[in-house]
């Protein structure tokens, strides 16, 4: 071949070095974002972050400024959105199977479905919040754990499924035919076949759903309503941290507004180690998967 | 068994939405033979290939006409139970797929499905086909290993392996050879060579030399239509239809 010319080989490498540094430019800016989000929250709570914050309800005055903690928050938090993934992964799991086993992945009812699953993800929690709210008007429920994990649910399915979706999708299916010329239902290739190959992916699913659920606002303030107390059942109201965060960042006292950093830096270490413990235990489950 | 030929296909027509893909295509297999399908790619191969155990229903699309009898019975009737056609038959893909378990797992996964589920039993029969398959020595001591730790080579006779277990009376293979190293190929061949004692074997192959080696039965499809067929030795040495002479000595592949 003969060689290029000197110019526009010259050219070629601008562009790819211009490319290197705007890749590594963003790459900076979003790890500086992080680094400073965080690290701001941190540095702001540092003040209100004790042990009693973690082990202690709100005590009369509390916001005010005079002691307790956010138990009450926590727990709630970590209760309703343990329920609402766990509902929204027994509807998300059947219906995602059911797109990838039994209708062809190119389907008219799956790429309808596929469709309206993008849609309400794009709905903004607070729809979800007000849907809720209508709900429970009409059936006479007033705000509570459960009103609240099922809108959470609501929220959180949409994100769940179309996660799995997307990885049970790249399964090849060479790979179910493998299962069905065995003599394996539909049925049995999914339970067996399907979710184990795409664990991965449903653990990223499951992940991904819970961390939007435990921290959104919207969805839970007029469905889980908010109490001092840890909630004693499912039909009790039940506060939770971003609304813990929103009504102490909201006071004209700055040792309450510590405390709402406070409770900010709790909700993201929980975050944190839900993810990590769950990435830790998706090991097992995931290393029979098939590259 | 219907003694002879336990697969009659009859006047078969399969058809991708508006285009078919096989056109009235009859064929009898022997029993306990290597009958081989050759033709060029896209020529409807695979196609036949996967009729004879029904997983082109799992295609969207797809309209299939004629008969498979399958010791006298028509697989394709309305009344038939799909998961008892395949039991009686292994299939052996282009690219090996194991599944996504262990070793073992992928052996027990059919003799399980079809009831099987005395421990003692299901390790017996894990280890005998993959004795049969010539893979046991290879992975006797890793049995609880994922099997996608395994080379492509022993894939592929894992595969056969997990095929087997369920006892199946015919062997399908769709180029089973084809993602295959030389050494690894030849492993496969000799297994089928093997096999045919005990089973009724169908290969796909577009390798000629392949073909030459192991085809008792030989049948030549090209563009959906099957132009000719018959014993091995008589079609390689004096085809009869032209173009099965050109595509034997190699002016259309």
């Amino acid at each position: 071949m003969k060689p290029l010319p000197d110019a526009r080989l010259n050219r070629r490498k601008r562009t790819d070095r211009a490319f290197r540094v705007l890749a590594l430019a963003s790459a900076a800016a979003v790890l500086l974002s992080l680094v400073i989000i965080l690290g701001a929250i941190l540095w702001k709570s540092l003040p209100a972050l004790s042990l009693s914050m973690l082990t202690r309800t709100p005590k009369g005055g509390f916001y005010l400024g005079k002691e307790g903690g956010i138990l009450n928050a926590i727990v709630g938090s970590l209760e309703l959105a343990i329920g609402a993934t766990a509902i929204a992964f027994l509807l998300s799991l059947p219906l995602v199977l059911y797109l990838n086993v039994y209708k062809g992945r190119a389907s008219k009812t799956a790429v309808w479905t596929r469709f309206f699953l993008d849609v309400l993800w794009g709905v903004p929690s607070i729809v979800y919040g007000a849907f809720g709210f209508i709900v429970m008007l009409a059936l006479g429920l007033r705000a509570s754990l459960l009103a609240g994990m099922l809108t959470v649910a609501l929220l959180e399915f949409p994100i769940m499924s179309r996660a799995i979706d997307e990885v049970m999708r790249l399964v090849p299916r060479e790979l179910k035919e493998a299962s069905a010329s065995l003599g394996a239902t539909r049925f049995e290739t999914a339970v067996k076949v399907l979710v184990r190959q795409s664990a991965p992916g449903i653990l990223t699913g499951v992940l991904l759903a819970f961390g939007r659920g435990v921290g959104d606002a919207a969805s839970v303030l007029f469905t889980a309503g908010f109490t001092d107390r840890v909630p004693g059942g499912l039909l009790d109201p039940a506060a939770t941290l971003p609304l813990a965060i929103f009504f102490q960042l909201g006071t004209p006292f700055p040792e309450v507004r510590e405390r709402a950093y406070a409770s900010a830096a709790i909700l993201t270490l929980i975050i944190l180690v839900i993810s990590l413990a769950g990435r830790a235990l998706g090991r097992k489950a995931t290393r029979h998967v098939v590259k | 068994m219907n003694g002879e030929t336990p697969i009659s296909i009859r006047r078969l027509s399969v058809y991708y939405g508006d285009l078919q893909v096989l056109k009235d295509v009859s064929l009898d297999i022997p029993a306990r033979k290597i009958t081989v399908i050759i033709g060029p790619s896209g020529c409807g191969k695979t196609t036949l290939l996967k009729s004879l155990n029904r997983l082109l229903d799992t295609a969207e699309g797809v309209r299939v006409r004629g008969q498979v009898l399958l010791d006298g019975e028509d697989i394709y009737a309305p009344r038939t139970e799909v998961t008892r056609i395949r039991k009686k038959m292994g299939l052996l893909s282009q690219k090996p797929q194991v599944l996504p378990m262990s070793i073992y797992e992928n052996v027990a996964y059919g003799p399980r499905l079809h009831g099987l589920k005395s421990k003692k039993e299901l390790a017996r029969r894990v280890e005998h086909y993959l004795r049969v398959a010539g893979l046991w020595d290879e992975v006797r001591d890793r049995l609880r290993e994922p099997a996608s730790t395994l080379s492509v080579g022993q894939q592929q006779r894992l595969c056969l392996a997990r095929g087997l277990a369920v006892e199946p009376e015919i062997i399908l293979g769709d180029e089973p050879t084809s993602a295959l190293d030389p050494q690894s190929s030849q492993n496969v061949e000799r297994r089928l060579l093997e096999l045919k004692r005990d089973y009724t074997v169908v290969v796909v192959t577009h390798i000629l030399r392949q073909a030459r080696r192991i085809a008792d039965h030989l049948a030549f499809l090209y563009l959906g239509e099957l132009v000719e067929q018959g014993p091995a030795a008589e079609v390689f040495a004096g085809p009869r239809d032209p173009r099965t002479r050109a595509y034997l000595t190699g002016e259309i592949s």
